[in-house]
């Protein structure tokens, strides 16, 4: 095996913009899934069951069938109906929309998790039901889910490569695309290889940090 | 659709399902052989494991994918087929996740169960077969169960490369029809159909397991 530096060297600049898409791809898509996830967890408790069964079928068929093909669908699909998006929020939109089906799972089991007599103390408090939900059950339960959604921040950070099948270069689209003019392949494979691991461990080493402080 | 569009989709039907079997397989040799490996008695091998899971959970799939297609053909010589390049990505990538899996139900064994084996004087290789993971694959299933699914939509990564599976098919009928809402309904039906399957299988395997320990 024959390492070369300078294509290292020459990668660089390409690296470094690569990074910063996939970070943005990263961030923006986590926000998605948050907030989605925890629409999809309050709409599954609603009482009606008219809402219950579409968002259970649908969020079980989009947890259930792969991210790449959901991509493309998306890229192809909406601009055939109109609505023409650019390939970045597409990708952010379908990472994030993936993901919520997971987050919801977890949000479900933090709601789930508070005691019931937390519940009971608010009726008892005659709060509204408004008022339960946002000063009572989600400021505990949002605390529990804490670990669990960073679980899903570096999954995610993992599937962001995806996004160059629809022609956002992040990191492995950078890679490919200097791979591809140097016919050099090692060099920029290992680094967002080595990079992949970095971020990651450095994100979970964020989150352990943010989990010890809200459990403080 | 035309007869010979569904032949394609049926073709990479074929070979999304051959490369989900196979790296199930190497998947799972892995998980087994790396997780119990960590919780081996010498440092070095419970090191070594750790190393090997980091490595492989914490790069992305596709970068794998990548590196085994690209790298490995200069660095070592080696020119894989696209289905063993395919299966070896997926199944030490996802191996590695089922390595944690396997440590996990292992050290759920009561122990006990453990003592009991010492006490008998079984050495650690019967105890593993005997008694610890008897009791340790029923507690395995669901959590591999979902790792399945996981891996049924990694397959879909290899049409990144030019193989032809499901995901890869279905692109090539979008194309020649121009019709991109209905091609990509029915391979997402044909994804959700598969990971049904897979979920019922795997539950009837669970208590058929259970079944027996009783």
């Amino acid at each position: 095996m024959n390492w070369d530096w300078n294509a290292v060297r020459d990668f660089m600049p390409l690296f470094w913009d690569g990074l910063l898409v996939t970070l943005q791809a990263l961030v923006l898509g986590s926000l998605i899934s948050f907030t989605l996830g925890l629409v999809w967890a309050l709409l599954m408790r609603t009482p009606t069951r008219w809402v219950q069964w579409p968002v259970g079928i649908v969020t079980e068929f989009v947890r259930d069938t792969p991210l790449l093909v959901q991509l493309f669908c998306l890229f192809y699909v909406l601009p055939e109906w109109g609505l023409t998006l650019s390939a970045m929020t597409t990708g952010v939109v379908a990472i994030g929309l993936h993901y919520s089906t997971y987050t919801m799972q977890v949000y479900r089991a933090g709601i789930e998790a508070v005691p019931a007599g937390q519940w009971e103390a608010a009726t008892a408090l005659n709060l509204s039901r408004n008022r339960t939900w946002r000063a009572v059950i989600l400021p505990q339960a949002v605390r529990r889910v804490v670990p669990a959604l960073g679980n899903y921040v570096i999954a995610m950070l993992k599937d962001t490569p995806m996004l160059m099948a629809i022609t956002v270069l992040e990191m492995l689209g950078r890679a490919r695309l200097f791979s591809q003019q140097h016919f050099q392949f090692t060099e920029p494979l290992t680094v967002i290889g080595v990079a992949f691991v970095l971020v990651s461990s450095l994100a979970s080493f964020l989150l352990r940090t943010l989990e010890r402080r809200l459990v403080r | 659709m035309t007869s010979g569009l569904w032949e394609l989709v049926l073709k990479g039907i074929w070979t999304t399902v051959q490369l989900l079997v196979f790296s199930a397989l190497l998947g799972a040799a892995v998980a087994f052989a790396v997780g119990i490996a960590r919780t081996g008695r010498r440092w070095v091998v419970r090191f070594l494991a750790g190393c090997y899971t980091e490595i492989f959970r914490g790069t992305s799939a596709l970068v794998m994918i990548f590196w085994v297609f690209f790298v490995l053909p200069p660095a070592f010589g080696w020119q894989l087929v696209p289905m063993w390049a395919g299966t070896l990505a997926l199944g030490l990538t996802y191996g590695a996740y089922g390595a944690e899996i396997v440590r996990g139900a292992l050290g759920a064994v009561e122990p006990a169960q453990r003592e009991g084996g010492v006490a008998l004087g079984f050495t650690p290789g019967q105890r593993l077969r005997k008694i610890l993971l008897p009791q340790a694959v029923p507690e395995m299933i669901p959590p591999f169960c979902n790792l399945l699914i996981e891996l049924l939509k990694g397959t879909a990564l290899v049409s990144v490369m030019g193989m032809g599976d499901l995901a890869f098919s279905g692109n090539l009928v979008r194309l020649a029809l121009q019709e991109s809402a209905e091609i990509y309904t029915y391979v997402l039906l044909i994804y959700f159909v598969i990971a049904f399957l897979l979920t019922r299988v795997m539950r009837g395997l669970e208590n058929h397991l259970k079944a027996g320990l009783r």
